[in-house]
C-alpha cells in the first residue's frame, strides 16, 4: 500500500529520503564527532551496554505480551503497560511487608521468589479480567473500537491505581544480598542488573517453550495463523486468547517486579513509556514473532543506554540523556513508517490495517 | 457459548444475588478509589444526603433493578423480592468491607481507606450500623425493582424530578453564584438553599416543582408538538431561527451575569471544544486515529508565545492579531510535515506514530539542548492580552467572547469542509482506503488536507490558550491532553459538531464546577471509553451516518420485528 503511494507522487517519495538521510547523517556525524573526541574510555561504552541489556531484557518481557496479543488478535493491547505497572506495585507491597518483618534480607531466594510469583498472578488477573470485560465484547468490531477501548483501560487503570495508593512515589525496599556489584569476566556488573538479566532470560525461554513445544503453544500459533481454521480444527479459540493475555501478562508482572528492583520506586504513571518502548520493541522484531520481541527490546536496551552519548553527544548538544526518548520514539516512528514488518523481516500482512 | 444454557436455567434468585454481589463489588471498588470520601464532602440536601452517599445508593439501585429483570426461561418469582435480595447483596459487600477495616488497617495500603470513608458507609456507626446498611440496601434494591414495573407515564416524571433534584443540589454553587443578587433572585436563593446545598424545604419544592411540570408535560407534550406540528413551514423556520437567535444571545449574556469563575470554565471547554473540532476532522471525519494531537495545540502556542511575548524569549514582539495567523498557518504547516511521513501508515499503527511525534516534541520543547530558544520548562513568558482599540481582553469574561467567535468560525469552516468535496472524500476514506482510492480520490492529498486542517485548528487553540494563561510551559502540553480530547469526541459521537460541543461540556466543563470529579477525571474518562465502545459506540450526540451505519442492522430487525408479528396476528386472528 505504501510503495503504490509512493510511485504516484515523488514529493513525499522525496521528502521520506531527506528524512532518511537528515537522521543517517545525524547519527553517522554524531558517532564520528563522539569518537573523534575520545572523552569516553572502554569501561564506559561497555557499561552502557550491560545497563541497556539489563533495561533491554525488560523491555523484551513486556513486549513478549504485545507481540503475543497482536499475533493472535491483532489489536495493540494499550492498557499493557499498566499491566505491567500492577505487577511492579503488587512487588513494591509484598517486598515492603517482607522488608518490615526482616524476612526480606534473612532469606532473601525465598522472599524474592514469593515476590515475582505474586507479582506475575496479580498483572494476570488483571489482564484476563480486563480481557474479559473490556475487550472480549468488542471482538469483531471495527478496528478503532478496541483500540479506543484499550486507551480508556490503560487510563482507568492507572487512575485506579492512582486512587488506591495515592499519587506519590513508593519506594521499593532494598536487598542487602543485591547491593554492589559482581565481577564476572572482569567485567563489574551491578547485582540487580545480574539478577535481571539472568531471570529475564530464564522466563524468556521459558516462554519460548511454552508457546513451541507445548499443546496449548501450538493451539495459540494455530489461532494466531488462522483463527477460523483454527475454530474448525477443534480449538477453543476464546481460550487461546485468554492464554495469550494471560500468559503475556505474568511476564509483564515479573518484567514489574524486575524494573522495581533496578530502580527502587513504583508509580502509577511507571507503565506508560516502558510500555511504549516495549511496543516499539515489538514492532522492531516484527510484531507477532516472539523471538523478534526478544531481540527487540534487547536491541531497543542498548541503542537507547548508549545513544544518546554516542549520537548526540558528538553533535555538541547539551545534556544529550534528556533526550534518550526521543531516540526511542524516533526509532519507533521510522519502524512504523519504513519497515513496519519489523527488522527480523517476519512478513505480517497487514490487511486494512 | 456454552455455558448460556446453564444461566438459562439457573435459579433466578441466585441471579439477583450474583448481580447484587458484582454491583457490591462496584460499590467498594468506588469506596476504595476515594470517591466515596472525597464526594462526601459534596451535599445534594444539606445533612440530609451527599453525593458520597448517593454514589452506593446507586449501585445498590442498579443491582435491584437489574437483579429484578426477569431472564428468558427462567421461573417467575417476585420481581421486587428479587431486587430486595441484590440490594442486600449490595449491603453485604459493602458490610464485609467495614468489618474488614474494622480488623486490620488498611490504610498501609489504601490510602482512601480512611476512617472518614468508613464512617460514610456505615452511616457513621462502624460495624454496629451493619444491620443499618443491610436494611437500607434491601429497601433501595426493592425501590429499584419496583421502578421496572411502573408505567411509562408514572416513572418518566419520577425520574426526571429526582433528576432535577440531584442536578440542582450538585450545582448549587453555581446556581447561587447565579442567584446572588438582591431582590428576587436572592429571595429564591433563600427559598431553596441554606450554606453550600439545597435545604430540605429547598429540595422537596424542587422535586414537587419538577415532577409536576414534567407530569404535565408528558400529558400534554404531544399536543404542543402537534401544534407546533401544524404550523406553516415558514412559521416553523421563524421559531427555529427565534430559539437559536435567543440561545445565541444568552450565551453573550453569560460572563456579564456569571462573572469570572464560570467564564473561566466556559473559556476552557470552548478552547477543548476547539481541540475537539480539529480532532474531529482528523479522526471523525477522515477516520485518522491521531494520539500526537497536542503537538500543534504546542506548536500553536510556543508560535504565538515566541512572537508576541515581551518577556526574555520573544523575538519580534508582534501583536495577538497579527501573531494568531502566523501561528494558525504554521501549526498548518507542521500538520504537513508529520502528516507525510506516515501517510503509508493505517489505524492502530498510526495512532502509535502520531504518538510518537507528539513524546518527540514535548521532550524535545522541554529539552536543555532547546532550552535557549523555547526557554526549557521554565517557559516562555509575559504574553500580552490582545487589544481591540481600547478594549483589552484582560479576563476569562472578556475572552470568553473570542473563544465563543473562535468556535463559531471554526464550526463554520468544518461544517463547510465536511459537506464539500473533500469531505465526501475524507468520508470515504474512512470507510474504506482501498475502495476510495480506486474511486479516484488521491489519497496523499485528501489524509494531508485531513491532517493540516486539524492542526490548524489546533494551533489557533493553542494561541488562544498561551494568551489566556499569559505564557507557555511544554508541561501544558502533555499526552493527556490528546486523550481527553480523544475522549470528549468519542464522548460526544465520532464525526459530529454537536456531538464535540456536548463532550466538552460534559467533559471539561463538568469536572472544573465540580472540582471533586477533576481528581477522577481520567478514571472516568477511562470507564466513559470502555463503556462507551460497548454501549454506544456512535457517541452521545450520534453523526447521522455514523448512526445509521452502526445501527443498520438494528433498525432493520427492530422495524420488521413488531410489523411481522403483527401481519401474523392478523392472519391468525383473520
Amino acid at each position: 500500500m505504501q510503495s503504490s503511494l509512493m510511485r504516484r507522487l515523488s514529493v513525499v517519495d522525496l521528502y521520506l529520503w531527506a528524512f532518511r538521510i537528515v537522521v543517517l547523517v545525524v547519527v553517522v556525524w554524531g558517532m564520528i564527532g563522539t569518537i573523534m573526541a575520545r572523552r569516553y574510555p572502554g569501561e564506559v561504552w561497555i557499561d552502557f551496554v550491560v545497563y541497556g541489556l539489563s533495561q533491554g531484557s525488560i523491555y523484551a518481557l513486556i513486549a513478549l505480551g504485545y507481540t503475543m496479543v497482536y499475533g493472535i488478535l491483532r489489536m495493540i493491547n494499550f492498557a499493557h503497560g499498566e499491566v505491567f505497572m500492577s505487577g511492579a506495585y503488587t512487588a513494591y507491597f509484598v517486598a515492603a511487608a517482607f522488608g518490615r518483618s526482616g524476612y526480606l534480607d534473612r532469606n532473601p531466594v525465598v522472599s524474592l521468589l514469593v515476590v515475582l510469583a505474586v507479582a506475575m498472578i496479580t498483572s494476570t488477573a488483571i489482564a484476563v479480567l480486563l480481557e474479559r470485560v473490556a475487550y472480549r465484547p468488542l471482538r469483531g468490531s471495527p478496528r478503532l473500537v478496541p483500540l479506543i477501548a484499550a486507551i480508556g483501560a490503560s487510563f482507568f487503570l492507572q487512575y485506579a491505581f492512582r486512587g488506591f495508593f495515592g499519587s506519590g512515589f513508593q519506594a521499593y525496599p532494598e536487598t542487602q544480598v543485591l547491593k554492589g556489584t559482581w565481577a564476572i569476566a572482569g567485567i563489574s556488573i551491578l547485582r540487580t542488573q545480574a539478577v535481571v538479566l539472568v531471570a529475564a532470560v530464564l522466563m524468556m525461554l521459558g516462554l519460548y517453550a511454552f508457546v513451541m513445544r507445548t499443546k496449548t503453544g501450538t493451539a495459540m500459533r494455530a489461532v494466531s495463523e488462522d483463527r477460523e481454521a483454527a475454530a474448525l480444527m477443534g480449538i477453543d479459540v476464546d481460550r487461546a486468547i485468554v492464554i495469550a493475555f494471560a500468559v503475556g501478562a505474568s511476564m509483564a508482572g515479573a518484567a514489574g517486579f524486575l524494573y522495581a528492583l533496578v530502580f527502587k520506586q513504583v508509580h502509577f504513571f511507571m507503565g506508560f513509556i516502558p510500555g511504549i518502548k516495549a511496543f516499539t520493541a515489538a514492532v522492531l522484531g516484527g510484531i507477532g514473532n516472539i523471538p523478534g520481541a526478544m531481540l527487540g527490546g534487547l536491541f531497543l536496551g542498548i541503542f537507547e543506554s548508549a545513544g544518546p552519548i554516542l549520537f548526540l553527544d558528538g553533535l555538541g548538544i547539551v545534556a544529550p540523556y534528556q533526550l534518550k526518548d526521543v531516540i526511542a520514539f524516533t526509532m519507533l516512528v521510522m519502524v512504523l513508517i519504513f519497515r513496519p514488518s519489523g527488522i527480523m523481516g517476519e512478513r505480517l500482512v497487514v490487511k486494512k490495517a | 457459548m456454552e455455558r448460556a444454557p446453564v444461566s438459562r436455567y439457573r435459579r433466578p434468585w441466585i441471579a439477583a444475588v450474583q448481580k447484587g454481589l458484582l454491583c457490591g463489588g462496584v460499590a467498594v471498588f468506588l469506596a476504595l478509589v476515594g470517591m466515596v470520601e472525597t464526594f462526601a464532602g459534596r451535599q445534594i440536601i444539606v445533612g440530609v444526603f451527599s453525593l458520597g452517599l448517593a454514589l452506593p445508593v446507586l449501585t445498590a439501585v442498579v443491582a435491584g433493578y437489574q437483579g429484578s429483570q426477569r431472564q428468558a426461561g427462567g421461573v417467575r418469582g417476585a420481581p421486587v423480592v428479587r431486587g430486595a435480595l441484590a440490594g442486600a447483596a449490595v449491603g453485604a459487600v459493602v458490610s464485609a468491607l467495614v468489618v474488614l477495616g474494622n480488623l486490620v488497617n488498611m490504610r498501609s495500603m489504601f490510602v482512601s481507606a480512611s476512617p472518614a470513608m468508613f464512617a460514610a458507609l456505615s452511616f457513621g456507626r462502624g460495624t454496629s450500623g451493619i444491620p443499618l446498611v443491610l436494611l437500607g440496601a434491601a429497601a433501595v434494591g426493592a425501590v429499584g425493582a419496583a421502578a421496572s414495573f411502573l408505567s411509562a407515564g408514572v416513572r418518566r416524571p419520577l425520574v426526571t424530578a429526582l433528576a432535577w433534584t440531584l442536578g440542582v443540589g450538585l450545582f448549587q454553587e453555581l446556581l447561587q453564584i447565579l442567584l446572588h443578587a438582591e431582590g428576587a433572585r436572592s429571595a429564591v436563593r433563600e427559598l431553596l438553599f441554606i450554606e453550600d446545598g439545597l435545604s430540605i424545604r429547598g429540595a422537596t419544592i424542587v422535586f414537587a416543582l419538577s415532577w409536576g411540570s414534567s407530569t404535565v408535560w408528558a400529558r400534554r407534550g404531544g399536543a404542543v408538538r402537534q401544534w407546533h406540528g401544524r404550523l406553516p413551514a415558514p412559521r416553523q423556520r421563524v421559531l427555529r431561527l427565534g430559539s437559536l437567535g435567543g440561545a445565541v444571545a444568552l450565551l453573550l449574556l453569560v460572563p456579564l451575569a456569571a462573572g469570572p469563575f464560570i467564564s473561566q470554565v466556559l473559556v476552557l471547554v470552548g478552547l477543548f471544544a476547539l481541540l475537539g473540532l480539529g480532532l474531529n476532522v482528523v479522526v471523525g471525519f477522515a477516520g485518522l486515529l491521531d494520539l500526537g494531537y497536542v503537538a500543534f495545540f504546542a506548536i500553536g502556542a510556543y508560535t504565538l508565545g515566541l512572537l508576541t511575548s515581551v518577556g526574555e524569549y520573544g523575538i519580534v514582539g508582534l501583536s495577538f492579531w497579527a501573531a494568531v495567523p502566523v501561528a494558525v498557518a504554521v501549526s498548518l504547516v507542521a500538520g504537513v510535515l508529520l502528516g507525510v511521513p506516515v501517510l503509508g501508515i493505517r489505524g492502530d499503527y498510526l495512532a502509535i506514530a502520531t504518538l510518537g511525534f507528539g513524546e518527540i516534541i514535548r521532550i524535545l520543547v522541554l529539552s536543555d539542548f532547546l532550552r535557549p530558544w523555547l526557554g526549557g520548562s521554565q517557559g516562555v513568558l509575559g504574553i500580552p492580552k490582545p487589544m481591540i482599540g481600547g478594549f483589552e481582553f484582560r479576563g476569562p469574561e472578556q475572552l470568553f467572547y473570542l473563544t465563543l467567535v473562535s468556535c463559531a468560525l471554526v464550526i463554520f469552516v468544518a461544517m463547510r469542509l465536511r459537506d464539500s468535496r473533500l469531505g465526501r472524500a475524507w468520508m470515504a476514506v474512512r470507510e474504506d482506503e482501498d475502495v476510495a482510492e480506486a474511486m479516484g480520490i488521491n489519497l496523499v492529498n485528501v489524509k494531508l488536507m485531513a491532517f493540516a486542517m486539524g492542526a490548524a485548528f489546533g494551533g489557533l487553540s493553542g494561541a488562544i490558550f498561551a494568551v489566556m494563561v499569559g505564557s507557555v510551559f511544554p508541561h501544558s502540553f502533555q499526552l493527556l491532553i490528546s486523550i481527553n480530547v480523544l475522549s470528549l469526541i468519542i464522548v460526544g459521537g465520532m464525526g459530529s459538531m454537536p456531538g464535540v460541543i456536548v463532550g466538552s461540556l460534559f467533559l471539561v466543563g463538568l469536572p472544573e464546577l465540580l472540582r471533586e470529579f477533576a481528581e477522577y477525571r481520567f478514571l472516568i474518562y477511562g470507564a466513559a471509553l470502555v463503556l462507551m465502545m460497548q454501549l454506544r459506540p456512535e457517541g452521545l450526540w450520534p453523526a447521522e451516518a455514523l448512526k445509521r451505519e452502526l445501527h443498520a442492522s438494528e433498525e432493520v430487525g427492530a422495524a420488521a420485528g413488531p410489523e411481522d408479528l403483527a401481519a401474523s396476528d392478523r392472519r391468525g386472528g383473520g
